[in-house]
């Protein structure tokens, strides 16, 4: 089943066609991988699907619903949401405070009350602060409940971020690079959080990763680019030996890198 | 040292962390109940303007400390809800209308100020709201039908159930009575899911957005409610300084306003207290001890700004987390007696600087 749609989509900067008609499908219960050298128009993907930029034409659809100009507040209330490639946690907040506003698009009171701290309020954050401990277990993270992200080392951080996504309690899931700036252990370690995510939330994920031996563990099928264009897309091993991509990634004639 | 054993998730979100904390509130709550008692007419009048200081400075904490949005123009503000409250004080209406009516009516101009402003920081929403202020008080001068322009507008003595509140200590109890209300409601406000959204967008507008936050709904309405909290402020203000006259919602005025909030430590509610005694005291302590300070010190002239100036340096050299910094190091230092290091309060440094997407 078909879950997000990307059709042809495209997104130009001044001159530099940063993404030109890239098109795929996610299914629902897949770990979606896109690949790719430097400047390739990967994370511009990410930033399309969650509205930060402005596709200049193509349609984004999820659940069969056309998204491609709802505005980017309300992309994580239809279920879709997100980690960076830097890490764009609240750095002067707790590990606690951050997940909550994760929370964010589930909160449903009112201003009035929460001047007040009306029981409906109280009630709520209970019930959003149950929903983080959950997180917070699933993840390990206990022992920094109280830190503040500035104090956090930065593989830390990371796992901290997948958490703050995790509370949208997303339907799809994008991560940005989850392994950029961890050690070899820390790297495994995401990998087999990934595939939790997968199997027992059932989220579906796209990600976009440098590291071939974590695409090779979790994910179910590759697309890889290149100048903005899809220059391959399939299972990761057909997509890792595709010509064109060794290409990309080498430079030079086919023949010469074969 | 006293560590703290959660066993509920509403210990996490209660106001009163332990039976300490209330103990050493409520000794403080009875000690300023007290205070009109045992203290003289002119301490009480100087503790009520550091009531209505720390007002203003907690709704400018909210905005600077807490959203991360800049304001050289609350001075405005504060004159708005001062003339919309003498205003309507002298149109014969009681006093509990006029003081919430006044909040509003200032709210209101928040949002108005805060809505075109929305794409605008730092720098920029600096100057915005400085050409804010500007022109209110350019209003205040001119609209001489309202406010009596440079006449100056006499302040009614309000009256609460056929009381009136006159003297140091009518002003100190009413201020007081505010500024409790207004730290509860501001407190309400940060354990809950707005307050996180006003932090998210100080600390990463992309990523905030992201997690389903409103910037532009959320930018406005704390503009909105700081406006409106210092609006309070200046309705109480009408009544601390009895005679209103437009050149007092000048420039230097928000600019004391951003030393209260500044020197007493960014992103604290305990901070803008901090600050707004050190700005309301500090004059007081020059005046009191100018004619014992050696060398003629004391007879120079233009003492208070350069040590406002000086103060302010100091700070935000060598201790950015302003009071509210000092008094967590001082009260750290006591819990962890005799065990304090020199490292113990130095944040540890990070490398990993994210990119911000504009």
């Amino acid at each position: 089943m078909i879950m997000f749609q990307a059709d042809e989509i495209s997104v130009r900067f001044g001159g530099i066609r940063a993404v030109d008609s890239v098109s795929f499908n996610v299914h629902k219960g897949e770990v979606f991988s896109i690949i790719g050298p430097n400047g390739a128009g990967k994370t511009t993907i990410f930033n399309l699907i969650s509205r930060i930029y402005s596709s200049t034409s193509g349609k984004l659809i999820f659940e069969g619903k056309d998204f491609t100009r709802t505005p980017a507040w309300q992309i994580a209330s239809l279920g879709i949401a997100r980690t960076f490639q830097n890490i764009e946690l609240f750095p002067n907040a707790t590990l606690l405070e951050n997940l909550l506003i994760g929370r964010h698009c589930h909160s449903r009171v009112g201003i009035v009350s929460e001047l007040g701290f009306l029981p409906s309020v109280r009630k709520a954050e209970l019930r959003h602060r149950e929903k983080v401990e959950d997180i917070i277990a699933f993840l390990g993270l206990e022992r920094y409940r109280d830190s503040l992200i500035a104090n956090l080392p930065y593989g830390v951080r990371k796992v901290v971020e997948l958490g703050r996504a995790l509370c949208v309690e997303p339907k799809l899931l994008l991560l940005d690079e989850p392994s950029s700036g961890l050690n070899v252990e820390e790297t495994e370690g995401m990998g087999f959080w990934i595939e939790d995510i997968k199997k027992d939330l059932g989220i579906t994920v796209i990600m976009v990763e440098h590291d071939m031996a974590l695409v090779n563990q979790v994910s179910d099928r590759v697309m890889a680019l290149n100048y903005g264009k899809v220059i391959a897309m399939g299972t990761p091993q057909a997509v890792q030996s595709h010509p064109e991509v060794v290409k990309a990634y080498l430079g030079g004639e086919v023949e010469s890198a074969a | 040292m006293r560590y703290l054993f959660r066993t509920q998730y509403q210990q996490d979100i209660a106001l009163w962390r332990h039976n300490g904390d209330r103990f050493w509130y409520g000794l403080l709550a009875l000690a300023v109940l007290l205070a009109p008692a045992v203290l003289g007419e002119f301490y009480i009048g100087e503790l009520g303007g550091v009531f209505i200081f720390a007002i203003a400075g907690v709704g400018l904490m909210l905005l600077v400390g807490y959203t991360g949005l800049i304001s050289l123009g609350h001075a405005a503000f504060l004159g708005i809800g001062a003339y919309v409250n003498a205003v309507l004080l002298a149109q014969g209406v009681p006093f509990l209308i006029t003081l919430p009516v006044a909040g509003i009516f200032t709210a209101l101009c928040g949002a108005a100020i805060g809505r075109p402003t929305l794409r605008m920081s730092g720098l920029y929403l600096a100057i915005a709201t400085l050409a804010f202020g500007s022109i209110v008080g350019t209003v205040f001068q001119k609209w001489t039908a309202v406010t009596g322009g440079f006449d100056g507008f006499a302040v009614p003595t309000p009256y609460i159930f056929g009381i009136g509140i006159e003297g140091a200590t009518g002003i100190y109890y009413i201020s007081l009575v505010v500024l409790v209300l207004v730290l509860l409601v501001s407190a309400n406000l940060l354990r809950s899911p707005t307050g996180r959204a006003m932090v998210a967008i100080r600390d990463s507008e992309v990523s905030a957005q992201s997690m389903g936050i409103h910037l532009a709904r959320y930018k406005t309405l704390a503009f909105a409610i700081s406006a409106g909290v210092t609006g309070l402020a200046g309705a109480l203000f009408a009544h601390y300084v009895r005679y209103l006259a437009p050149d007092a919602f000048d420039v230097l005025l928000s600019v004391q306003f951003l030393t209260i909030v500044f020197v007493g430590g960014l992103g604290s509610l305990r901070g803008a207290i901090l600050g707004a005694m050190f700005v309301r005291l500090l004059p007081q302590f020059i005046a009191v001890v100018r004619d014992d300070l050696p060398f003629g010190i004391g007879r120079l002239p233009g003492l208070e700004p350069s040590l406002f100036g000086l103060s302010l340096v100091l700070v935000i050299l060598f201790q950015p987390a302003g009071l509210n910094g000092m008094w967590l190091k001082a009260k750290q230092w006591f819990q962890a007696f005799p065990f304090k290091r020199q490292t113990s309060f130095r944040r540890q440094k990070s490398y990993a600087r994210s990119e911000r997407l504009r």
